[in-house]
This record gives C-alpha cells, structure tokens and sequence, in this order.
C-alpha cells in the first residue's frame, strides 16, 4: 500500500511541441493501471501516439477530457491507491494546477532541453543530450544515431524515457538536420566516422549505440573498427544486415519537391499510414529545401544504396564485432525486410507485430523497454 | 534554427546570397545609408530597415545609394542584369511603379523572349506594398495584379518569414525578372526560420490549413487572416483548407483546382482592388475547371474599389478581415 499520488503530464515528444490534444482515453476512471498500459492517444500537429501509464496504481481522476489541446506538462489525470483519499487527491491537483500555471508563466518559452552543436572533425554536428547518467556511477551513455533523411528528431518518442537510466544522446548525421550539409561524399564509413568524431567532441569514451535504418549500419560500422568504445549496439530496423533495401523508397525521398509526391513515399514507413500528418510532411519539405541536402542525399544514396541494393553488410562479420547486439524489427517494415532481424540470434531478436520501419515511433514504449533492459545488464 | 522577423528573414537571405555570389548587388534609396549627402553609413538600410548591415559587410561598391529616380535605378538594375549581375533593386513603395513601368515591363519582361532566349535579366525588384500603415492612398496599394498581367515577369508574395527568406534566395537564383512584393504590415511578424540558406520553388502553393469544407485562397498578409478565420470556424464545425500560392506568376493552379474538386466551395481572399485583381483571375479558373464541383457561388472577399482611404477608421474597414472571411465562408456554407 503506498500513499504516493502520481501525476499524469502531457509529454514533450520532439522539440517543437508546446502542446498535445487528448484525442480519446483508452481507459476508464478507476480504471486499475499496470506501468507501461496505454491510457490515453495524444495527436499533436506531427503525428498521433500513445500515452503509457508511467506508473502503477488506480486511475483517480481525468483532468482533461478528449478534444481538449492542453500544454506540455499539464495534468492528464492522477494515480494513486485506492486508499488514498478523495480529499487528498483533490488537494493534489489542486496544488499541481497552481504549481504548473506560475511555472508556465515563468518558463513560457525555456521549456524542455535545446540542441546544441559539436565541431566534430571539423563537421559542425546538431545534437540533443537529456539525462545525465542516473544508472549509477560511470553508465555508460547511449548515443541514437538515425536513419537516411532523419534527423534528431526522429527518437521523440524515446530519448525522454531512456533518459532517465542514463544521459542519452541523439545526433543529425552530416547531411541531415541542422548539421554541415556540405563535402558528404556519402559512405557509411565517413558517417561512422563523423560519430567517432562526435564521440571524441563531446568527450565520450564509451558508449551504447541505437541505430536506426542506415544508423544501424553506421553503429555497426563504428562498433568493428573501434570495439573499445561500444558498449552495446541495438538495431533498429536496420541497415548491414542483409542486401534487399525499398529502392523506391530511398528515390522517391530524394526526388519529391512536393507535398502531393512526398506523402506516399512517407506512407511506407509506417505501418499506418495515417500517421504521415500534413506537419510531419511539412517538416521534411523544409528540411530538403535547405542548400546542400539534395547533394548530400544523393552522395548518400549513391555510395551506400546504389542500384537499390546495401553496399556494406555486416551480416557475416558479426562475429568479429565483439559487441553485444540486438535488433528491434517492424513486422510490416516496407524499407527493410524484417527478415534480416534473424541474422542476429535469440533472444537478442525481437519482431514486434502492429509496426512499420518507423517501429521506435509507432511501437515506442516495447522499443524503450527492449534497449532500456538490453543496456541495464551491460 | 531560430526565431526571425520577416524583415530580419529578408535581411538575411540577401546577406547569404551576398556571401555566395560575388555577382549579387543591393541598389535603392537610403540602402547604404546616406552616400553623397553627410549621412551616417548605414543609418537607414531602406526606409523600413531591411537593407540594414549589408553595406558595412559587403561596402558601397556592392551596396548602393541611388537618387530618388527610380525610371534610372531600376533601368540601372535591369541593365546590370542583362550584362552579368544580379542586382536586387528596392522600389520603396510598389506605388511608385508608375515612374519605372517601362523599364520593367517592356524592358526587362521582354528580352529573354525578343531575343531569342539568348538574353537573361536576372533582376529582383523587391517592393513593399499593403495597407494598415496609416499611410495613405499613394503609399498603401497592393498592385501585384499589374505585375501578373505581364507574360515574361515572376511575381512573388510572401506570406510569412519563412516564406520570405526561401522564396527571396530562390528569387536571386532565378535567371528570370521577378517582382517581390513585401507587406509593410508583416516586418515584425516573427517565427521560426532556419539559420542555413534554402529554397522554396515557384509555382508551389503552400497549404497552410487542411479542411473539408471549404476551400480558401488567400495571398501575403491576407494567409495568416484567412488562417485565423479557419481556426475560429473550426470551432463552429467548419473546416477549411488554405491556400497560399505563394507567387502568382506562375500560379499553380493544380493545387487550387484539386482543392477546391475536394471541398466544393470557394472563397477567395485578395487586398488588391477587386477589377481584375487575383480574386477575380483565381474565380474565374476555377468556375472554368471545376464548375461541377461547385456546391455554393464562389464569394470573393476584396476591399472596395476605391482608392485606400487616409482616415483610420475608414482604411480598416477597408481592408478584408478575418472576421469578413468567416463571414465568406459561411456564406458558402449556408
């Protein structure tokens, strides 16, 4: 029995959200909740997701109802046991709801961490650190490289929620998102390379690695040719482990300009498709008008894709790489066949049904709990 | 990425063209800040602030004073193009067309065409245009419907920051004479602009809103009224999409068509006068190409066919309103 009252908040998933809309609740009041049961479905201007229950204990009471856009941070509803009485829980939300309006007048704009910039190798690279190493003295620190035409923000759903074992950092890769677009001449090697630099920038010397897509083959790449500063390596949905990749996939992303050719091509990377808001495709149209992105994209594709086929695979290497690895597949991954997962034994495998090759996205708190307890025992 | 007024969004683009091409120039009055007369360097940068920075970084020979002439600067600056530069000219006030209209549209809009296409005039004329400055009917006018009447000219009206800093850079990359209109009214409209140059291409529409309902086009300042008209009516149950076209020579006139076959209604948004005004021209293709689609008359929300008034009370009642483009929209609806 516990007395401790938990607050439901509105979460923070990317940089850019200031707020969600409730679109349904999953549950009931009262309802009993275990950590990690889906309560609520949140829809900002980008995309729609779960809410997971970050803690145990009953359902007491929804403050917000569906429909209703409430900031971040904001109270969601409270937990609590049964025990706990109805006057504490009102004296509760009480509190908080005084609390969170003098903080969001305070802090209206300074909210949730910025990115900052590294000279790697002489490569100005965007990143995003959270956290800061809570697993205990010396965890190692997770580094969440994504995939082609990504970017940082691309681990919305997760750098939070891992954050909290240990201080967890997520990078634009030369060529994406806020970093040098300039002089990518394109392989997986150089962008390998490019992290090992970022390592050394922001003085790390060992780290667990979580690949996604063509991030995953880059994890790879850094773990063979420098073994002593990995950790660990997860995968997801990723690239070295097999030749098959969507050609069609990779060449529509580079040549579509417009809002109208750009939308099924995002459509294959989710297992539903409705996830591909107009913002999310907005986004991506203003990440590729930038001067140099085209070029980069295309050096990328060239060297690491060409003729729709993976250059580098690690599939029969992965016994030189003395690194723990693991690998997190959508089932319905249209961009990289989940059967490349078994290339990498149980119980270091996991296909998880319902999801795309954006699996970090739409399969978020499996994805967090399958890295979280993948870097705990290491 | 950062947050960045209209104007500094502008201010910028030109700086980073400055940096990239050696071939860019800068040419209008006041932009290098007094040269010829005792002046401080640098002290207006234009008469609104725009042009500020770039001569004490780029010098006079890159960032010119010109005489209260605009028949010789802009004849200057189209001249320049024709010959190897790209100059960017600012015509203070897009009012003051009437004294520079021939170098414009029987010059400029005309070589590449009468010359066989051997000819180029990579020219910009950057202009503010717009009323709700309180500065009366010679200072205040919205005559980007005269630039799109001429074949051979690009015209481009930016809504927002954003916008600008894209639409501006791939302006002076064009190889083409283009018109950029700037509404006086928008300099301090802030949000968020990335720090690196980028292009956003012409003949593009933007959809700043997505609805069901009805479709509303709307151009410069009139985007973010026709956006606030949108989220208010959502409340009533009525969703709109919003278009901007962004540059109305070339207008895409797929993204309106399509839109307007999915909502079946349409009201249009212009601050120009309403005789053959982009209101009118934007009507007119759509009664043409999707006349079956139509469930309501397409409305049209304009000022009135006056000059802009100088008295407060009458220039705002004046210009189109959110309020005035709910009106519209229910309207069609009803």
């Amino acid at each position: 029995m516990s007395n401790e009252i938990k607050a439901l908040t509105m979460p923070k998933w990317g940089l850019a959200m200031t707020e969600g809309a409730v679109t349904s609740w999953l549950v009931e009041d009262g309802a009993d909740l275990r950590e990690g049961d889906e309560i609520l479905e949140i829809e900002t201007t980008k995309i729609t997701n779960v809410y997971e229950s970050p803690a145990s204990g009953v359902l007491r009471r929804r403050t917000v109802e569906a429909g209703q856009t409430v900031p971040v941070g904001a109270l969601l509803g409270v937990v609590a046991d049964r025990s706990v009485p109805e006057t504490e829980i009102d004296a509760f939300i009480a509190r908080f709801q005084e609390e969170f309006a003098v903080e969001a007048a305070e802090a209206a704009d300074a909210a949730g961490p910025e990115p900052q910039f590294a000279d790697a190798g002489g490569r100005r690279l965007r990143y995003l650190v959270m956290g800061e190493g809570r697993g205990g003295e010396g965890a190692a620190p997770l580094v969440l490289i994504h995939g082609f035409g990504g970017d940082l923000n691309n681990w919305q759903f997760n750098q939070p929620a891992l954050a909290e074992d240990r201080a967890v950092y997520a990078l634009d890769l030369p060529g994406h998102g806020e970093s040098t677009k300039h002089g990518v001449q394109g392989g997986v090697a150089e962008l390998a390379e490019a992290v090992g630099d970022f390592l050394n920038a922001t003085g790390i010397q060992r780290a667990h690695l979580a690949g996604h897509s063509m991030g995953g083959a880059v994890a790879l790449h850094l773990a063979s040719d420098e073994p002593a500063r990995v950790v660990s390596v997860t995968l997801v949905c990723s690239a070295g482990l097999g030749e098959e990749i969507n050609a069609d996939y990779i060449e529509g992303f580079i040549a579509a300009d417009r809002r109208k050719e750009f939308k099924p091509v995002l459509e294959m990377l989710f297992a539903d498709p409705s996830l591909v808001s107009r913002d999310m495709i907005e986004e991506l149209l203003k990440y590729k008008r930038l001067d140099g992105v085209g070029q980069a994209l295309r050096a990328i594709a060239d060297a690491a894709f060409a003729g729709g086929r993976q250059a580098k695979v690690f599939a029969n290497d992965l016994d030189r790489i003395k690194v723990p690895v693991q690998a997190i597949w959508g089932a319905d991954d249209r961009i990289v066949p989940a059967a490349h997962a078994t290339a990498i034994p149980e119980p270091h495998r996991h296909v998880l049904g319902g999801a795309g090759h954006m699996v970090h996205m739409e399969k978020a708190g499996e994805v967090n709990r399958l890295i979280s307890d993948f870097l705990t025992v290491r | 990425m950062s947050k960045k007024s209209y104007r500094q969004a502008i201010n910028e683009a030109l700086a980073q063209e400055m940096r990239r091409d050696p071939t860019v120039i800068v040419m209008g009055e006041d932009n290098a800040g007094g040269m010829g007369a005792p002046g401080d360097d640098d002290a207006w940068g234009g008469v609104l602030g725009v042009t500020k920075g770039l001569m004490p970084e780029f010098g006079r020979d890159r960032v010119l004073d010109t005489p209260i002439t605009e028949s010789a600067f802009i004849g200057a600056a189209v001249g320049a193009a024709a010959t190897g530069l790209r100059p960017v000219a600012e015509l203070m006030f897009v009012d003051f067309l009437g004294v520079c209209f021939d170098q414009i549209f029987n010059q400029a809009a005309k070589f590449r065409y009468m010359f066989g296409g051997k000819a180029v005039t990579p020219v910009v004329i950057r202009t503010m245009y717009g009323a709700g400055f309180r500065a009366a009917s010679q200072h205040s006018q919205c005559l980007y419907p005269i630039f799109t009447h001429i074949p051979g000219l690009k015209v481009v009206v930016p809504s927002s920051a954003y916008e600008a800093k894209g639409l501006l850079i791939q302006s002076i990359r064009d190889n083409d004479p283009v018109i950029f209109l700037e509404h006086k009214v928008l300099y301090d409209e802030i949000e968020e602009v990335p720090d690196e140059p980028y292009t956003i291409p012409f003949g593009e529409a933007n959809l700043t809103r997505e609805g069901d309902h009805v479709t509303i086009v709307a151009l410069g300042r009139m985007v973010g009224f026709a956006n606030r008209a949108a989220d208010a009516l959502q409340k009533e149950g009525i969703t709109c999409t919003v278009v901007d076209p962004r540059t109305t020579s070339p207008l895409d006139e797929d993204t309106i068509i399509e839109s307007v076959e999915n909502t079946g209604r349409l009201v249009v948004v212009d601050e120009a006068s309403p005789r053959c005004g982009m209101a009118a021209d934007i009507s007119a293709l759509v009664a043409q190409n999707a006349f079956k689609a139509l469930k309501a008359p397409i409305r049209m929300v304009t000022p009135p066919h006056t000059p802009v008034p100088f008295a407060p009370q009458l220039e705002d009642a004046y210009i189109p309103t959110p309020e005035k483009i709910a009106d519209a929209v229910r309207h069609v609806m009803a």
